[in-house]
C-alpha cells in the first residue's frame, strides 16, 4: 500500500533568509538628481538622512533632507519600511478573520479599525446593527479617539522637549486601555467589534470605568493646556510652523484634525454619519492658520468634544441585544446549540467556512483620531474578500510633509512630523 | 544596608571578577529607542507611568546604538528594514543582547506572507523571546528580568 505523500504546509516551506548585501540601500546618483536641488550634488547644500531608526519619525519613517545651513531645501520621504502586506494578507482569510488584522494597521486607533471593517461588511452583506451595539460603538469610538489623541500629545510634546506631558498622558492612557481589557480582554488589539454588532456585551462594571475617565479627564486636559497652551516655549515652537493652506490641504487629501486645523469644516461623523452619530450634539472644532500650533488645539478641543459624546451616550444607552439576530452572519447563543438543530448548523458554518458575502463594492469611511479611515471592499460571492484596500489617514497626510516642510529650520521637521500624527503602520500596512 | 554590620569594619567583599562583572552588567542595560510597530507602543507604557521599567535600572533609552547595550525588536521586521536592522545591531558596541518582543519578531505571528521577516532570529541572535501580540508590559518586563538572570549567569568571554 502506497503510503500518500504529505502535503506541503505553508510553515514548512523553505524561507528566503534574508541577505543583508542583497538590498540595495543607496540609490543611484542619476535617482538622486530628480530629487534634490543642482545645488545638493557640488555640495552646496548638504543632505542628511534621517531615519528609519530615528526617535522623533514615530516609527520607521526615513526623510532625505537637503539642508542650505538650517533651512530645509527639500524633503523626501521614504516610505515602506513597515510595509506589513496587510491587504493581500485579507484577501486569503474570511470576513472575521481579517478584523484581527485591521487592529494592527493603525495600532494607536484599533475600534476604529475595526468599525471601519466591519461597517463595510455591513453595508455589503446588508446587515442591520442593533441600536444598543451602535451606541457602544460611539462610546469607544471616542475613547479611541482619545487613546489616539493621547499618544499623539505625548510624543509630539516629548519631541518638542517636554516630557512630562508624555507621563501624564501614559497615565491617563492607562484608564482608556482599562476599559479596553474589560471589555475585550486585550489591552490593545481589541477585535471587540464584529459585523453585525459586537463579540458580546459590556461588562457589568463597564458604566464605573467609563464615569471614571468622565470624572477625571476635564481636570486632566486643563492640566495638559496649562503647561502647554500659553507656553512661551511652546508657541515658539509651534506658531507659524508647518502652514498649509484650506486650498492645498484640500488638494493634497488631508483629512481629520489636520485638514480641520487649516478651517475645512470637513468631519466624515457629520458628512456621512454612521453608527448613530446624527442622534449626538457635538461641535467639530477648527483652526483658521493651518500651522502646528492650529492643528494642536484642534485636536485638544476634540477631547472635549469626545467626552461631550461619551456622556450622552451613556445617559442614552439603551438595553437590548449587541449582536444581530441574523443567524447567518451572527454566532447563535452557546445554549441555543444544545436544543436547536438549526443553530448547530449554522454555529459550525460560521465557524468552519465563515459566511459569504455578495459580489460588489463598497466604502465605508469613518472619523478615526487621524481622519478619514476608509475601507474599499470587493466581494466576490465567496467567504473570503476579493480586495480590501485600506484608505489610511496618516498616508495621505503624510503627502504634504515635502511640500510644508520647504523653508522651514531642522528642528521644525520633528514638530511638522509630530503635527501631522502619523502612524507607520497606517501610512505602509 | 545592613551590609556593613555583617562584613565588620574591614571593607572588603571577595568575590570572583565573574560575577561582579555580570551584576554589574545585568543591573544598567541600557536599550536602544527603537520601536518598530504595535508593540513599540507597549515598550512606551512600559517605561510610562505605571509600569515605570526604572525599578529595574533599565530606563535610559538610548537613541543611539553606539550607546546602547540592548536592543527590544519591538514590532513586525519588513524586509526592507531588515538591513537597517542588522546595521543598527553590527553599530552597537559588545556585549549587547536582543529581545524579541512580540509574536512578529519572535515568530512572523500573524503576517505569515512575503513582506515579514519571520522572526527576527533571521538575521541577529536573540536571547530572549517575550511572546504576545503585543506583549503586555508585565510580560515584557518579565523578559527583561530572564535577560537579567541570564546575564548573572554568562561566562565572561571575549566578545568578538
Amino acid at each position: 500500500m502506497a503510503i500518500a505523500e504529505p502535503p506541503i504546509r505553508i510553515e514548512d516551506a523553505p524561507l528566503n533568509a534574508v541577505r543583508v548585501d542583497d538590498v540595495q540601500l543607496d540609490i543611484t546618483l542619476e535617482q538622486l538628481k530628480k530629487l534634490v536641488s543642482p545645488r545638493a550634488l557640488t555640495g552646496e547644500t548638504m543632505l542628511l538622512n534621517m531615519g528609519p531608526q530615528h526617535p522623533s519619525t514615530h516609527g520607521v519613517l526615513r526623510l532625505l533632507l537637503e539642508l542650505d545651513g538650517e533651512t530645509i531645501v527639500s524633503c523626501i520621504p521614504d516610505i515602506g519600511y513597515l510595509h506589513t502586506g496587510i491587504e493581500k494578507t485579507a484577501e486569503g482569510k474570511t470576513y472575521l478573520k481579517v478584523i484581527p488584522l485591521t487592529d494592527r494597521t493603525d495600532y494607536l486607533a484599533p475600534m476604529s479599525n475595526n468599525l471601519a471593517f466591519c461597517g463595510a461588511v455591513e453595508k455589503l452583506v446588508g446587515i442591520e446593527v442593533p441600536i444598543r451595539a451602535q451606541y457602544l460603538r460611539v462610546i469607544l469610538m471616542e475613547l479611541t479617539r482619545m487613546n489616539s489623541h493621547l499618544v499623539w500629545l505625548g510624543t509630539h510634546a516629548l519631541d518638542i522637549g517636554a516630557m512630562s506631558v508624555f507621563l501624564y498622558c501614559m497615565r491617563e492612557r492607562e484608564m482608556i486601555l482599562d476599559i479596553y481589557e474589560a471589555v475585550s480582554g486585550a489591552r490593545m488589539m481589541s477585535s471587540y467589534i464584529r459585523p453585525g454588532g459586537l463579540w458580546r456585551d459590556v461588562p457589568a462594571h463597564f458604566p464605573q470605568l467609563v464615569q471614571r475617565v468622565l470624572d477625571v479627564f476635564p481636570g486632566r486636559i486643563l492640566e495638559y493646556e496649562k503647561l502647554l497652551k500659553e507656553n512661551p516655549l511652546w508657541k515658539e515652537r509651534t506658531v507659524g510652523i508647518g502652514k498649509i493652506s484650506a486650498e492645498d490641504a484640500i488638494a493634497w487629501g488631508m483629512t481629520g484634525p489636520c485638514l480641520r486645523g487649516s478651517g475645512v469644516n470637513y468631519d466624515v461623523r457629520k458628512a456621512q454619519p454612521y453608527s448613530s452619530y446624527d442622534h449626538f450634539d457635538f461641535s467639530v472644532p477648527l483652526g483658521s492658520n493651518g500651522d502646528v500650533y492650529d492643528r494642536y488645539k484642534c485636536r485638544m478641543e476634540e477631547f472635549n468634544q469626545s467626552l461631550k459624546i461619551i456622556r450622552q451616550a451613556m445617559k442614552r444607552l439603551p438595553p437590548g441585544p449587541v449582536m444581530t439576530d441574523d443567524r447567518k452572519v451572527a454566532p447563535p447563543p452557546k445554549h441555543e446549540i444544545a436544543y436547536s438543530m438549526e443553530s448547530l448548523i449554522h454555529h459550525f458554518k460560521l465557524w468552519t467556512e465563515g459566511f459569504r458575502a455578495p459580489e460588489g463594492e463598497v466604502y465605508f469611511a469613518v472619523e478615526s483620531g487621524k481622519g478619514e479611515y476608509g475601507v474599499l471592499l470587493s466581494g466576490d460571492g465567496s467567504p473570503k474578500p476579493r480586495r480590501v484596500h485600506f484608505r489610511a489617514p496618516s498616508f495621505h497626510n503624510l503627502q504634504p510633509l515635502s511640500e510644508i516642510s520647504k523653508g522651514a529650520l531642522l528642528a521644525d521637521i520633528v514638530a511638522i512630523i509630530g503635527s501631522i500624527d502619523i502612524v507607520l503602520g497606517d501610512v505602509d500596512r | 544596608m545592613g551590609l556593613e554590620q555583617k562584613l565588620g569594619d574591614m571593607g572588603i567583599v571577595t568575590t570572583s571578577l565573574e560575577k561582579a562583572v555580570n551584576w554589574a552588567r545585568s543591573n544598567a542595560i541600557w536599550p536602544m529607542l527603537f520601536g518598530l510597530a504595535c508593540c513599540a507602543i507597549e515598550m512606551m507604557s512600559t517605561q510610562a507611568s505605571r509600569y515605570d521599567l526604572s525599578r529595574f535600572g533599565m530606563e535610559l533609552m538610548r537613541a543611539s546604538p553606539r550607546q546602547s547595550d540592548l536592543m527590544i525588536v519591538a514590532g513586525r521586521v519588513s524586509r526592507k528594514m531588515a538591513p537597517v536592522l542588522r546595521n543598527l545591531y553590527d553599530q552597537m558596541p559588545d556585549p549587547k543582547w536582543v529581545i524579541a518582543m512580540g509574536d512578529c519578531a519572535s515568530c512572523g505571528g500573524v503576517f505569515n506572507n512575503y513582506a515579514i521577516v519571520q522572526g527576527v532570529d533571521e538575521i541577529v541572535p536573540v536571547d530572549v523571546y517575550v511572546a504576545g501580540c503585543p506583549p503586555r508590559p508585565e510580560t515584557l518586563i518579565d523578559g527583561i528580568m530572564k535577560l537579567q538572570e541570564k546575564i548573572k549567569h554568562e561566562p565572561l568571554k571575549k566578545w568578538q
